[in-house]
């Protein structure tokens, strides 16, 4: 590879002479260490660094005009004078331009705390997203969800259940009658009319859960309401027993307030269930605890009430056409606004109809 | 039913404290709903002697100052320090206005510092120019009833200074147990002492029965008593009549029993009635008692007859039901059987002799009447839940002699015992059915023990009658007992068994399901619409279905909307709430002003629920099919024909603005858009397109309402809502609504094949935009869907982004701008293709609407 300047016509040959060599570098240094800004700093690079008429390469074309046997040392003393100061400037490079970005990212800050709900937030019913988690346990278990009408046929409503017109039970259900007077027609008082639905409408064995808004002949006040959700599940198949309602319910109970609570079953009365039972979920704030107490979720009785269930009443498989001394189911139901209530600590059950969009945000869509 | 402890604890000894016999009650199924500690917090009550009563004249009415000692002589200062009216030591002086007692007498004396119940706290005053220095009490103010004619005399041996609470026994507890609608026998003292005997193991000695020692009182002296002729025995299997004579008007019920009951929650009113009510409370037995005076003629038990009325003793003339079952004589009905007695032969305070009747009749028979008259009552609670037949002359005897004791009165010899009670059938019971419904073994010995602590007689099958093969369970026959018209098949008496062997004792497994299939598609939608919109900004509410009748008039609905044809509610809870609703808007409406007035005026609502509407015509009368077979397919679909149509819609209502102000800027007023984009999200949710036209429906505004349709079917509503209905609603203008048949929306989605994938060209797109001047009234829709036809293939995306009125177009014209991306799958569309699109486009806007290119 020929030299470069072999040919060059020396112009200023002393450019390269040791002490002007050092005192072009130190030139350098001191106007890169002097560059207060990236617009300074890229003057001195042009003054001094790689310019055409900066001195290290005014000097740097002298070389080829050098004597050959001179030429390697000058050389050597060039190269050494412009990587000091070539590493001064990238030095001071990174230095200014970090000191930039600092700067400008410190005078774009915002405030992050500003509010910026610019659109409005939303939320499901409480009751709704009770009733789709409870509801979702039992799918979960294998259950299917079934349905039926709010106004409903007092044969479903009540006969087919085991209640026959004078049954006393019936007073307890304040029903709600639907005109024309004696057209059979009411507002359903449960949702287990969707039982019988169930059992005349799919094949044998029945695993449903049946979500739904109930109706009784009550005032709305604090703790009292007119409409309210129900939730209930079915089970019949050969050899179901009230062992396996013992284990749904304590899985179901789990799901609804918390793990590690136990439940208990009272004996009670439902006409279309027998043996029938109450249960009890273990508090969920005292678990039953004097130390804990007084408790504001349960009075201090150490359980809650979460609803009834028993084994199908063989009067009720009979009006279904399923044969009760080859199959045996249990059926369950409670109430989602007392569930909700304790859940949530709800205050007044009239909250749930009042509509108040207070109430209901900060459920969100997931409660 | 409220059980006086002291009362059970005299039929079941050996019971241990209240708390624990509350809990055992509530493990076999009695909910004792409150315990309540009474007559405990009676102190500073002391027995008194009167020494001497001075009559000290007064205005109104002389009262008299009495001195009392209170202490036994030898024990200075008694149980108080020395008051100042105390002159000898232990005696006291006291005002008293009461005049029925003398000198000598016991009486209890409140002393200063004692609170009586009710909070009365006693001190020493002065009055009637006498320091009193403590009150002589009557019964009411001791809390022991209602009677206060008079001074408390206690028996004359009480020691003096002894605690009347303690000498009366006072100190007792209730029990308030919820008897559910199966255990009528759990509404008597004897029924919840067999269950707490049970419960606790103790011998029960069953008050309803015959002593071993007392001969039975039926049979042969049958003839003897009351005439009575039962011409209906299917509704009184069972009426004894027992005759008293000689009842002292002036004799009053022990404190004892009628303390009992008032804490069993009844008024103690006189001797014979109190026994009536005691014998009720004790045995079950509701027990009526005539005036023989006022009775003429023999006692009939039978149907009532049109046209008779009765005047019941609660003061209301009735006018009878031929179904109604009466107790009569010769002047007409004096009673309703089972439920309450005439005011005509009610004994009174000068009743001497009395027939008492103690009578089983059919619970429905009961039922329908004390429906009928709206008059329940303790007697046609029992009945209704089923009172036990073999009680009837136990009860009776029981009552003859309490009034023997209580008001000296005479038992006459004859006994009336009406019986035709059917004899009781056994039920077959397969010893392995505890164990099927219950799912743990019960030994053959505990279901024979519990069976028999219920009350059941037993019986094993001769060989021939047994079932079972060899090393199958066996069967029993189980006969129950006459207090359990409940025990009827095999599963009531699982229950007894179950229970009372401890529901807690039963394991805990979970059945074996098959695999199920997940919420359907439907119901999958149902919730991602409310998802949809929740994540809209919209705030689900779940309204009362009940409207008042004119509120399809405040939505301004006309006449002959299926909106209007609404099911009515025959017993509503207020009458301007007396139809259900056929629309979801009412709800909404009257949340949306709830919450503006309450301050809350930014609003997006919406509700998904169900409407109601009546089909045409009147509901098709139904034979409802019986419940020992399962209906037929015809009988089900009659039932359901009978049902109004229900389905479920969704609904919103905004007003205010849809998005808030703020620190970025001023906000956004909701338009009739919203209510449409929510309608379309609701649609995108479920994955269908809905097809929007100009619509005209109440209650919104007519300029302003879109039609909305999926596949050719309007399925709602949205837009802003008509200016009338929402200044009688008192709604702010502008305030918009949408209603969806989410059914129809639902079923029209789940008829849609699966979403086809469009192909994904990678060459460059072309943009091209055009201005197109139309008329006013040619909707964007129509200008839109005439682009995309010119345009063809090619086009890829089509967007409206101006929409210009005014000068520069002329009147009653407009312009739209829309951008065309043009794009094709195979290559880079040349300038000149892409304009030959866009020019296609544009004419054939131009030859469906009018549409020209804007200059």
């Amino acid at each position: 590879m020929p030299a470069p300047n072999e040919t060059a016509d020396p112009v200023d040959l002393g450019a390269l002479d040791p002490g002007r060599l050092d005192g072009a570098a130190a030139a350098a240094l001191a106007a890169i260490a002097g560059a207060d800004d990236l617009a300074a700093l890229s003057a001195v690079r042009t003054a001094h660094v790689d310019g055409q008429q900066a001195p290290l390469m005014l000097a740097r074309r002298e070389l080829g005009a050098l004597p050959r046997e001179h030429r390697a040392e000058a050389g050597r003393a060039h190269n050494a004078a412009t990587a000091k100061v070539r590493a001064a400037y990238e030095a001071r490079l990174v230095e200014l331009t970090a000191r930039r970005d600092a700067e400008i990212l410190v005078a774009e800050r915002v405030d992050v705390t500003l509010p910026v709900d610019r659109r409005r937030r939303g939320a499901r019913h409480p009751l709704s997203l009770l009733s789709d988690r409870l509801t979702d346990v039992f799918v979960a278990m294998g259950y299917e969800v079934a349905e039926g009408p709010e106004v409903e046929h007092d044969w479903f409503n009540f006969e087919a259940l085991n209640m026959a017109p004078d049954h006393p039970a019936r007073s307890e259900h304040d029903t709600l009658y639907v005109e024309p007077a004696a057209s059979g027609r009411l507002l359903r008082t449960h949702t287990s009319p969707v039982q019988i639905r169930s059992l005349l409408s799919r094949p044998l064995p029945v695993y449903v859960v049946c979500p739904g808004r109930t109706y009784r002949n009550d005032t709305i006040d604090a703790t009292h309401s007119p409409v309210f959700g129900q939730l209930e599940c079915l089970a019949v198949d050969e050899g179901i027993t009230m062992a396996d309602l013992r284990g749904t319910l304590e899985v179901f109970a789990q799901a609804l307030f918390g793990s590690g609570l136990s439940t208990r079953l009272r004996p009670s009365f439902f006409p279309f269930t027998e043996p029938s039972a109450e249960l009890d979920v273990q508090c969920f704030a005292c678990r039953g605890d004097a130390a804990r107490q007084p408790c504001r979720v349960c009075s201090d009785e150490g359980w809650i009430e979460a609803g009834g269930c028993g084994m199908v009443d063989p009067n009720v498989l009979r009006a279904c056409g399923v044969d009760p001394a080859r199959y045996s189911g249990f059926a369950f139901g409670m109430g989602l606004e007392r569930a909700a209530m304790t859940r949530h600590d709800v205050r007044e059950i009239r909250d749930f109809v009042d509509g108040d969009v207070r109430f209901g945000l900060p459920f969100g869509s997931e409660g | 039913m409220r059980i006086v402890m002291s009362w059970l604890r005299e039929q079941v000894g050996g019971l241990p404290p209240a708390k624990a016999v509350a809990d055992a009650l509530i493990r076999a199924g009695f909910e004792v709903e409150g315990l309540e500690t009474v007559g405990g917090d009676l102190a500073g009550v002391v027995v008194g002697e009167v020494l001497s009563i001075e009559v000290v004249a007064a205005k109104k009415k002389d009262v008299r100052f009495c001195r009392v000692r209170v202490a036994e002589l030898g024990e200075p200062g008694g149980p108080v320090a020395s008051g100042s009216g105390e002159a000898e030591p232990g005696v006291r002086g006291i005002v008293c206005g009461a005049f029925n007692f003398e000198v000598g007498d016991r009486v209890p004396v409140a002393l200063p510092g004692s609170v009586l119940p009710g909070g009365f706290e006693i001190s020493s005053r002065k009055t009637y120019g006498h320091v009193s220095d403590g009150m002589i009490c009557s019964a009411r103010e001791l809390g022991l009833g209602e009677d206060h004619s008079g001074i408390l005399v206690l028996p004359a041996g009480s020691r003096i200074g002894t605690d009347v609470a303690e000498l009366l026994g006072l100190g007792d507890e209730v029990l308030d147990i919820a008897v559910t609608p199966d255990r009528g026998y759990g509404l008597s003292v004897r029924g919840i002492a067999r269950e707490a005997a049970t419960a606790f193991g103790l011998p029960f000695d069953d008050p309803g029965a015959w002593g071993s020692d007392e001969p039975a009182a039926t049979g042969a002296d049958s003839a003897a008593g009351y005439p009575v002729r039962v011409e209906d025995t299917a509704a009184c299997d069972r009426y004894v009549a027992r005759t008293v004579s000689g009842v002292d008007p002036a004799a009053r019920t022990p404190l004892d029993w009628s303390r009992r009951l008032s804490l069993a929650g009844m008024r103690p009113i006189s001797a014979p009635v109190d026994v009536t009510n005691i014998i009720m409370l004790g045995l079950g037995q509701p027990l009526h008692a005539f005036d023989r005076a006022k009775l003429t003629g023999p006692i009939v038990v039978r149907r009532a007859r049109a046209g008779e009325w009765l005047l019941t003793l609660d003061g209301v003339d009735r006018e009878l039901d031929p179904e109604d079952l009466v107790i009569a004589d010769d002047s007409g009905p004096i009673a309703l059987a089972g439920v309450m007695g005439g005011a005509a032969t009610e004994i009174s305070a000068a009743t001497t002799d009395i027939v008492l009747e103690s009578a089983h009749f059919d619970a429905v028979t009961v039922a329908r009447t004390a429906r009928r008259h709206r008059l329940g009552s303790e007697a046609s609670r029992r009945f209704e839940r089923g009172v036990d037949p073999a009680l009837a002359p136990v009860a009776a005897q029981r009552a003859v002699d309490l009034l023997r004791e209580l008001a000296g009165a005479t038992a006459e010899p004859g006994v009336t015992d009406v019986d035709h009670r059917a004899a009781p059938e056994p039920i077959v019971f397969p010893l392995g059915e505890p164990e099927r419904l219950a799912g743990r073994p019960y030994p053959v010995d505990a279901i024979r023990r519990r069976l028999t602590d219920v009350g059941c007689l037993l019986r094993d099958p001769e060989p021939a009658e047994a079932a079972g093969s060899p090393g199958e369970p066996g069967e029993l026959l189980v006969t129950a007992p006459s207090w359990r018209p409940d025990l009827l098949r095999p599963a009531d008496l699982v229950e007894e068994v179950v229970r009372l062997e401890g529901y807690d004792t039963i394991p805990v497994t979970l059945p074996l399901l098959p695999a199920g299939r997940g919420l359907t598609a439907a119901q999958q939608m149902r919730r991602a619409v409310g998802r949809a919109l929740a994540a809209d900004g919209f705030v689900e509410v779940l309204t009362l279905p009940f409207v008042a009748e004119d509120a399809a008039d405040a939505l301004g609905l006309p006449a002959g909307d299926e909106r209007r044809a609404a099911v009515r509610v025959a017993n509503p809870i207020a009458q301007d709430a007396s139809y259900l609703r056929t629309t979801l808007l009412s709800g909404l409406i009257a949340t949306a002003v709830r919450n503006l007035g309450r301050g809350q005026t930014d609003l997006a609502l919406f509700e998904s629920g169900l409407v109601f509407r009546e089909p045409a015509g009147a509901p098709a009368a139904v034979v409802t099919p019986p419940v020992d077979r399962r209906p037929s397919e015809d009988e089900v679909t009659a039932l359901n024909a009978a049902l109004p149509r229900q389905p479920r819609h969704v609904a919103v209502v905004l007003t205010g603005l849809r998005e808030p102000a703020g620190w970025w800027g001023p906000g956004r007023a909701a338009d009739w858009g919203d209510a449409l984009a929510a309608a379309h999200a609701a649609a995108a949710a479920v994955g269908v397109e809905l097809a929007v036209a100009a619509g005209d429906a109440m209650p919104w505004h007519p300029g302003r309402c879109a039609e909305l349709s999926v596949d050719g079917r309007v399925v709602g509503y949205a837009g802003e809502l008509h200016p009338r209905v929402l200044g009688s609603a008192g709604l702010p203008a502008r305030t918009c609504a949408m209603e969806l048949d989410l059914d129809a929306l639902i079923g029209a989605a789940l008829e849609r094949p699966p979403v086809a994938a469009p192909a994904i060209s990678t060459f460059p797109p072309a943009d091209r935009d055009v201005a197109l001047v139309t008329a006013v009234d040619v909707s964007v829709a129509a200008v839109t869907e005439a682009l995309r036809a010119g345009a063809g293939d090619l086009l890829e995306a089509l967007s409206l982004f101006d929409v210009y009125e005014g000068d520069q177009v002329g009147p009653d014209r407009r312009s739209l701008a829309f951008g065309l991306r043009l794009r094709a799958p195979d290559r880079t569309l040349t300038a000149a293709e892409a304009n030959d699109a866009r020019d296609a486009a544009v004419a054939e806007a131009t030859s469906r609407t009018g549409a020209v290119l804007r200059g």
